[in-house]
This record gives C-alpha cells, sequence and structure tokens, in this order.
C-alpha cells in the first residue's frame, strides 16, 4: 500500500534519513524500531508532508505523493498520531475529534459512534477540555482524533511514550483492534518488545539507514536485536 | 444531539438579548434628552464601534493566536475607503479646498439618489462599509503575504510597523486629492444622518445610536457564527497546537492568511463606523495608542471570549470618557479644595483601575467562557448537586 523508495531527508543540518526503502503492505501492521536518534520520527514526519524530502520517492497504492503538503497527504488516506500527543487542550474531547475529519464534509455521526463504541471512556469525557485528560486518555484522543479522518494508513509516533505499563497494554490492544477492521498501521516504537509482539513486520533504523527486516517474532529472537533493543 | 439544543437555546438568547438591545436603544435615544444625556449616547456609538473592533482582533489574537497590532491601520484604511466613497460631490470642492478639489469624483449615495433621500443613504453608506471591509483585507492579504510567516512578538512588531507606515502614507502630501493629506474629511453621513427628522427640519425620530447598534450587532453575529463552524475550529487547532492542526490536514498558511484577512475586514467597517461617530475621519487619531486600547479591551474582556470583549468596550468607554470625567474637574466643597483633581488625573485613576482589573481577573472578566456558558455552568453544578 505504502512503499518508499531510497529516502534521503535532510533535518536540522543533518542527514537525518540516509536512503532508506521499505514497503507497508495493505493491512499490516508494520513498524520501525531504533533508538533515539535513529531517523524514526523524521521518516514517518516526512511521508505526513510535515517534512520535504531532500531525494527518494513515496508511493501510496501506485500514486506518486512525494513532497505533497500535508493536507493533501490526510486527504489522500494517511493520518499521523504525533509523538508527545498533541491534542488541543482547551478544546473539548468532541471538538479535537471534529478537527480530526475536518478535510471531511460528509456526516461524522457514524464515524463518532465508532470512534466512541472503541474508546468508551471518550464518550464520557466528551464535553471535557482535553488538556484535563490523563496521559492514556490524551492518546487514545490522539489516536481517535487521528481516525475520524478515515484513513487508509495510519502512522503512530512513539504511542507508549509516557504512559504506565499498563496503559500501553491498552493502547497496543486498541492498536490491533483497529488494524482488524481495517486500517493498515505503520508504527514507530523505543519500547520495542511491544512494538514487536504487535507487528506483521519490523524493520530496524539504525542513523538513518535500515540494517534489518523480518517478522515481528523473527526480530524478537535475533540475538542483536535482543542485545540493543529489548535488553 | 443533547448538546446541540442546548447551543441552539444559547443562539436564540442571544438572538432575543441582541433584539431587546437593539429595541432599547431606539427606546432610550428617543425618550431621554439627547442634550442631557450627550455623554451616555457618545458612550454607547463609541461603544459599539470599539466592541466591534474588539471581537475582529479577538478573532486573530483570542481564536486563532496570532499575536497582530495593526488593528489601528486596518482601521484607518476602512475610514478613509468610507469617507472618500461618501462626501457628496457637491461639497467635495469646501472639503478638499487646498488641494483644489477631490481625484474622486462620484459618490455612492449620490449614484442613488443622494444622502438625503432613503434609497441613497442606506445603500451608500451600506455599500461603502462593505467596501471599507474590503480595502481593508485586501490589504491584509498583501502584507499577510509576508508578515504571516511570522510568529507571535515578530508578528506584533511587523503589523505595528504596518500601522505606522499606513498612517504617515495618508498625511502624505501627493495623495493630498485623495486622502486631503493630513486634514481631515467631512460631510459624509455619519450616524446621525439616520434620524429621522420631519419637512421643518425637526428631529421626529433619533436611530443614531440604533444605527451604530445594528451594524456592530450583524458584523459581530457574522464573526461568531464564523468562530462556530468548522472554519473556528480549525482557527483554535491552529491557536492550541500548530503541529498537531498541520498534521490533521489543517493547512496553516491558508487559515492564518484567511483569519487575518477577515478580521481586517471587520477592523475595516469598525474603522468606517469610527469615522461615522466622530464626524470625521483624520490620519491622526488612529494611532497606536488606539491598537492598544482595543488590546486593552480584549485583555480585560477575556482573550477569546466574543461576549467578554463586548462588555469590556462598553466597560471602558464609559469608564475613559464618562465615568471619570468628574476627576479632571477642579472642585471645592464648600472651602475645602479636593486634592489632586485637575485635568488630566482621569487618566491616573483610570490606569490604576486597570491595573487592579488585570491583577484580579488574570484571564480578564470572561476568561475564555461566554456569557451563555456562566448560565450554564451554574445549571450543571445545580444538577451536580442534586
Amino acid at each position: 500500500m505504502l512503499k518508499i523508495d531510497d529516502l534521503r531527508v535532510n533535518y536540522g543540518g543533518i542527514e537525518a534519513v540516509k536512503g532508506i526503502s521499505f514497503e507497508v503492505p495493505e493491512g499490516e501492521i508494520v513498524t520501525l524500531i531504533g533508538a533515539n536518534g535513529a531517523g524514526k520520527s523524521t521518516t514517518l514526519r516526512t511521508i505526513a508532508g510535515l517534512v520535504k524530502p531532500a531525494s527518494g520517492r513515496i508511493h501510496l497504492q501506485a500514486e506518486d505523493i512525494t513532497g505533497l503538503s500535508p493536507d493533501r497527504i490526510v486527504s489522500k488516506g494517511i493520518t499521523l498520531v504525533p509523538e508527545g500527543r498533541h491534542v488541543f487542550p482547551d478544546l473539548t474531547v468532541l471538538e479535537n475529534l471534529k478537527i480530526g475529519a475536518y478535510l471531511r464534509t460528509d456526516s461524522l455521526e457514524d464515524d463518532l459512534k465508532w470512534i466512541y463504541d472503541l474508546f468508551p471512556r471518550l464518550k464520557e469525557r466528551s464535553w471535557q477540555a482535553a488538556g484535563t485528560l490523563s496521559g492514556g486518555e490524551q492518546q487514545m484522543l490522539a489516536v481517535g482524533r487521528a481516525l475520524m479522518s478515515r484513513p487508509k494508513l495510519m502512522m503512530m509516533d512513539e504511542p507508549s511514550l509516557g504512559l504506565a505499563p499498563l496503559v500501553v497494554k491498552g493502547i497496543f490492544d486498541i492498536i490491533k483492534e483497529v488494524n482488524r477492521q481495517g486500517v493498515t498501521i505503520l508504527l514507530i516504537e523505543q519500547n520495542a518488545n511491544m512494538a514487536l509482539h504487535t507487528a506483521n513486520t519490523a524493520y530496524v533504523l539504525e542513523t538513518g539507514r535500515l540494517t534489518m527486516r523480518g517478522t515481528g517474532r523473527e526480530l524478537l529472537a535475533n540475538e542483536d536485536v535482543k542485545k540493543a533493543y529489548l535488553g | 444531539m443533547l448538546q446541540q439544543t442546548k447551543s441552539k437555546k444559547g443562539t436564540f438568547l442571544a438572538l432575543i438579548l441582541t433584539a431587546a438591545l437593539l429595541v432599547l436603544t431606539i427606546v432610550l435615544e428617543n425618550t431621554l434628552d439627547p442634550n442631557t444625556n450627550i455623554m451616555l449616547f457618545t458612550t454607547l456609538k463609541k461603544g459599539a464601534v470599539y466592541a466591534l473592533v474588539a471581537v475582529s482582533m479577538n478573532l486573530l489574537n483570542g481564536f486563532t493566536g496570532l499575536f497582530s497590532l495593526g488593528q489601528a491601520g486596518f482601521m484607518l484604511l476602512g475610514a478613509y475607503t468610507y469617507a472618500i466613497l461618501t462626501i457628496p460631490v457637491a461639497d467635495r470642492a469646501s472639503v478638499y479646498y487646498i488641494y483644489n478639489g477631490s481625484a474622486v469624483n462620484f459618490s455612492l449615495p449620490d449614484l442613488f439618489g443622494g444622502a438625503d433621500t432613503v434609497p441613497g443613504l442606506i445603500l451608500g453608506v451600506l455599500i461603502a462599509l462593505i467596501l471599507a471591509g474590503c480595502v481593508a483585507a485586501a490589504v491584509a492579504w498583501l502584507i499577510g503575504l509576508p508578515v504571516l510567516r511570522l510568529k507571535s512578538d515578530y508578528l506584533a512588531i511587523a503589523t505595528l510597523g504596518f500601522g505606522e507606515i499606513v498612517r504617515a502614507i495618508f498625511q502624505w502630501d501627493a495623495l493630498g486629492p485623495v486622502t486631503n493629506g493630513a486634514n481631515a474629511l467631512k460631510n459624509f453621513p455619519t450616524f446621525s444622518s439616520f434620524n429621522i427628522t420631519n419637512e421643518s427640519g425637526q428631529v421626529v425620530l433619533r436611530l443614531s445610536t440604533f444605527v451604530a447598534f445594528l451594524i456592530a450587532a450583524v458584523c459581530i453575529a457574522i464573526i461568531v457564527m464564523l468562530i462556530n463552524s468548522s472554519y473556528g475550529r480549525a482557527f483554535k487547532a491552529i491557536r492550541e497546537d500548530e503541529i498537531a492542526a498541520e498534521a490533521m490536514g489543517i493547512n496553516l498558511a491558508k487559515h492564518k492568511r484567511l483569519s487575518f484577512c477577515i478580521s481586517s475586514f471587520f477592523a475595516g467597517v469598525g474603522g468606517a463606523m469610527f469615522a461615522m461617530f466622530a464626524n470625521q475621519a483624520q490620519a491622526k487619531t488612529f494611532t497606536t495608542a488606539m491598537t492598544y486600547e482595543i488590546l486593552l479591551i480584549v485583555v480585560i474582556g477575556g482573550i477569546g471570549s466574543v461576549s467578554g470583549s463586548c462588555i469590556a468596550s462598553f466597560l471602558y468607554v464609559a469608564a475613559s470618557e464618562w465615568w471619570l470625567r468628574f476627576l479632571d474637574a477642579e472642585t471645592t466643597i464648600g472651602t475645602f479644595k479636593v486634592p489632586f483633581l485637575r485635568n488630566g488625573f482621569r487618566m491616573v485613576v483610570f490606569s490604576i483601575i486597570i491595573m487592579i482589573v488585570v491583577l484580579f481577573f488574570r484571564r480578564g472578566l470572561m476568561g475564555d467562557k461566554e456569557l451563555f456558558d456562566l448560565f450554564r455552568a451554574r445549571r450543571k453544578k445545580k444538577e451536580a448537586a442534586k
């Protein structure tokens, strides 16, 4: 579904991504794992159009989307759950969700119901300011908001960041559930253990290059991965 | 759903309140003696003008999070556009006497039969007001191209500079045949032109305050509808978090420009209304100090609250123009001369009051709530108590 060819990105004066190629097949969960500064976030931000690549191509279902503006990319069906959640703190939960559907002009009723079924907690709190939610609830809201654009591909940047282990497990259960309902997922994580258990396909990103590829299970068993990322 | 019916009720209440206010202005103006209550009506008219400009500034500063200080500049553009387009052709020679007449030799009210006729007055003024807004919005679009790339303080400085430049340009002698240089433009239709007179020239129905309120109310209603639309949500999203807004597919540049142009449009209309209020348009009145007055109103009312801006505007104008006047007059009670009271003392007290208000209401009188949210919150609390 998503195909990245020899992508190079300069970010803050350095070459953060040094020619990576990978594919995200439809209906799968794909994860990129790697240490801080490996270029994971830059990769996602480039696919989302927030950063322009220096070279390389990005295709979504045979359509070249390289260098399109973020709003065009969202309307093509790719959405990003940004790192650190970035909910709109002074707006209500419902307003946050509606902004997720900003580019859509059709009725939102069904989708709101869908999100509220996925996250009953959000329904209870729909009139509360998003800034007053707990970290886990804010992450749910960030996911719900992204889903409101009816994406084909949802990209998630460190969904486990700063959350308690039990909450992280809840978030990953929801990721699997969303995937089962037909949304392809590209996930980047430092929490390699959780990500590899969830993903169909996994890549290891080291200082801007992909160094390993395998199924989640394969990488979990790999000695190098164990040493570097699983501790 | 449930909340929708509630917000509909809020809209309904707001409409009724506005209609009641409009009726009240007609009743007040026609029952009270305009000569003894001159300060009341001055306050009401100026308050209505400032309310509109404050709400327009709030749209940009409070709802979109763009800290701009160009409001007086856009008001000036609106005031001059309005004045230039509506001064009767017959009066142009006397208004522009220094420049031997005006370079613009048509007048909108004249096109519809003159400012003395009902269609001439209403259509002429209406079209001139809209064009005043359009000129301000067009200029905003142009300067927005470079300026909106800036953020926070830098944007404020750039827009402040814009206001100063506009004021200087309009006082430039070479543009005299159009702008009348540093001299005032006058003789155009004002709020008082809307008073209905009988054949012998006596006023039978005063509508001047009503017209000021009506124009302001319509404009503010449009801004409120915009804020409650999906565009308004996008503006708030940009204010809260630009990164997330962009990731949600909101085109930052486009929406910032949109908000800037709309805000400037209504500042332009407000400027035209200010000219109608003051009976003249002169560049030197649209100073940076005027922008600060508007900013103060926005802050006192609450950044992000439309009703706050409206309430604060009337309180501010009343306090600065009317209620504190007695402090400027030297007063003796019996043989005791009250100390401090002299010309200018009013502004000292006024400044202290503002400091106190800002100290005790950190987020302004209304915070980011609207008038109807307060009732709603109270009702919710009651329900919760049950």
